[in-house]
């Protein structure tokens, strides 16, 4: 079953002389509990369309449908709250809130998104021991090394129960151990819980580890790949 | 709750940044509740000056007798009027007069004077008319010696145990004539009075006049000038026609004209502070908005909505300018009590105005509470409004552009 469907996506950026068209008719599908590695050189316009596709990044025309829901026809309110209970996001330099501690960054969409304290304590404390960072939980992000701050932005993704996370060069920042850990843990949570996982990388650590390779060069597809792991 | 206590760490990330921030909206308060304290006391002294040595803070007389001065115009105090006056809670003394133009000569020197009848202990309890006395004694109830302004004294070549005779025009056109022995001497720090007064208790003076029981005006007193206003609404209800109520400040324009002018400076010199305070509170939001662009970025990007990042952000501002603020005011506080109960001694040129003013030579403080709230008020509307800044900035960040901040 298709979780995303993505129909003639395009996006130009108008500079004051020239028109810039950093994706350029991009139609692809994505299932349900894929792990995929969108890549490509640098200005291919990877993270121009992850952002399209998160809900970040209003296209110039096309259709971003999540779950039959083309989201950039929802209201700016509605498209928050959609991102808040479908979307997870990992971004390359973690982004954390840095007065939150570990566990309260996890809990914080959770909070957002109403959920009962006992039900955020609880699924706060299970995400932070699956991702292997349970002792932890009280640290703020900046007692935490780069390897863990991204385990706690990936416990974070999860917490809302997302559709599927979007991943911006999530291990760009790391070392290899920790890169290593990290995608571990990420191909482990998809296993888990049938997340469909989408990196945008240059990394080729991710890139061995994806079942599905998509490349772009100048904003458009030029070779989608299915692997089996 | 959790938006609030979100607001209140941000503000702690860099507490440096938050001290000085807080600091400069602290010394901004406590010098212009410090500075406003002093103004407030100066005018507290002068208003009070003014309305003990004369007008008292409200007079009651009659419509013709403010169009036209004259002894014709003067009434009886009726018991209507007394009820009212009675029913005013406000009002803590009271004390008719009447007071009309009349010659004083002695042996060859004739001088026009104002006369005033007074009753000398209500008069007393009101001016403290008894210590301008600087030479022989004051009225008793009765009496029927006057009491002489000295230059006028001096001119008339008058003392104390000399007799002067008065003469003029009395109710209704009868002539008033009478010998009048000087029990004292007055000496006003106002050289016009010095020149023209003549005090009388009032009995005296009604008879000099031939005008039983009648009065040109009854002065009223409150605590303060704060008082005023709920007086005044309450006299200014009641006294009918052919009456009329007016306050100090209706009777004294000039002097309101004076405080309005130097108040004007006030004004402008804690404006200038409170600009200090904006630019202070602003310049820090500002740095705060530019350094967290990402993670603001970040907050709506996982699904926080604009608003409620817009209500941290407001939280931020609110806190930081109402810290300063608190702290300004508890501070100015014992500050602005120590000077209330010793004020400054002034001197020289300074010493002179006030002496020639009949204040005394002291730079007087007001605990009145409006001096410390307003400037809490002020500092709660600049951060109000700076505050609006940063929710305009949750509504209108573009995430792209945010998360690669």
């Amino acid at each position: 079953m298709n979780v995303i469907e993505i129909k003639d996506l395009v996006k130009i950026y108008n500079s004051s002389e020239v028109k810039v068209k950093a994706v350029n008719g991009i139609t692809v599908d994505f299932e349900e509990g894929e792990f995929t590695a969108v890549v490509g050189p640098s200005g291919s316009g990877k993270t121009t369309f992850l952002n399209m596709l998160g809900g970040l990044d209003r296209p110039t025309s096309g259709e971003v449908k999540i779950g039959g829901i083309n989201i950039w026809e929802l209201s700016s309110k509605k498209l928050i709250d959609f991102r808040m209970n479908n979307i997870g996001f990992v971004f390359q330099a973690y982004n954390l809130i840095p007065v939150l501690t570990a566990g309260e960054n996890v809990e914080f969409i959770m909070h957002l998104q109403g959920k009962p304290k006992k039900e955020r304590e609880l699924r706060t404390r299970e995400l932070l021991e699956s991702v292997g960072i349970g002792d932890r939980i009280k640290s703020r992000p900046a007692k935490l090394s780069g390897g863990q701050q991204q385990r706690v932005a990936v416990a974070r993704a999860l917490a809302s129960k997302p559709e599927f996370i979007l991943a911006d060069e999530p291990t760009a920042n790391l070392d290899s151990k920790a890169t290593t850990e990290l995608l571990e843990l990420m191909a482990e949570m998809n296993r888990k819980y049938n997340t469909t996982f989408i990196f945008a990388t240059h990394d080729q650590r991710v890139m061995d580890k994806a079942k599905r390779i998509i490349t772009i060069e100048d904003g458009k597809i030029i070779k989608d790949e299915e692997f089996d792991q | 709750m959790k938006n609030i206590i979100l607001a209140w760490r941000n503000l702690w990330r860099k507490p440096w940044r938050t001290i000085i921030t807080g600091g400069s909206v602290f010394f901004g308060v406590l010098f212009t509740a410090f500075m406003t304290s002093m103004q407030y006391g100066s005018y507290d002294a002068m208003i009070d000056n003014i309305v003990k040595f004369y007008t008292g803070y409200m007079q009651i007389f009659t419509e013709d007798y403010h169009e036209n001065k004259t002894i014709n115009n003067t009434f009886e105090l009726t018991d209507s009027i007394m009820s009212i006056i009675h029913e005013e809670p406000e009002i803590t003394s009271y004390a008719p007069r009447l007071e009309y133009f009349a010659l004083a000569s002695s042996a060859d020197i004739t001088k026009g004077s104002i006369i005033i009848g007074v009753d000398p202990q209500m008069e007393n309890d009101i001016t403290s008319l008894s210590k301008w006395v600087k030479k022989g004694a004051y009225l008793v109830e009765g009496d029927d010696g006057i009491l002489v302004a000295k230059d006028l004294a001096t001119y008339l070549k008058i003392d104390v145990g000399d007799s002067l005779v008065l003469y003029g025009q009395g109710f209704h056109g009868v002539m008033a004539a009478g010998l009048y022995r000087v029990k004292g001497i007055l000496s006003f720090p106002s050289p016009e009075l010095n020149k023209q007064f003549i005090y009388m208790d009032i009995k005296t003076c009604q008879s000099f006049f031939s005008a039983d029981n009648r009065i040109s005006s009854l002065v009223m007193m409150v605590p303060d000038h704060y008082h005023l206003p709920k007086a005044m609404k309450h006299l200014k209800k009641e006294i009918k026609s052919p009456y009329m109520v007016m306050s100090w400040d209706e009777l004294q324009p000039e002097l309101v004209s004076m405080i309005e002018a130097d108040n004007a400076g006030g004004v402008f010199m804690k404006a200038i502070l409170y600009m200090i305070i904006t630019f202070g509170i602003f310049g820090t939001i500002l740095m705060m908005i530019a350094e967290r662009k990402r993670e603001m970025g970040v907050m709506v990007a996982i699904g926080m909505q604009r608003a409620k990042l817009g209500v941290i952000l407001f939280f931020e501002t609110l806190f930081m300018g109402l810290l300063g603020a608190l702290a300004g005011l508890l501070a100015s506080i014992p500050i602005t009590y120590y000077f209330y109960k010793n004020p400054f001694p002034l001197t020289g040129e300074a010493a002179k105005t006030f002496i020639d003013m009949g204040i005394e030579p002291y730079m007087y403080f007001s605990m009145h509470p409006q001096v410390f709230y307003i400037q809490a008020l002020t500092v709660f509307i600049i951060t109000i409004v700076i505050a609006l800044f940063p929710i305009y900035k949750a509504f209108t960040l573009e995430l792209t552009k945010a998360l690669r901040a």
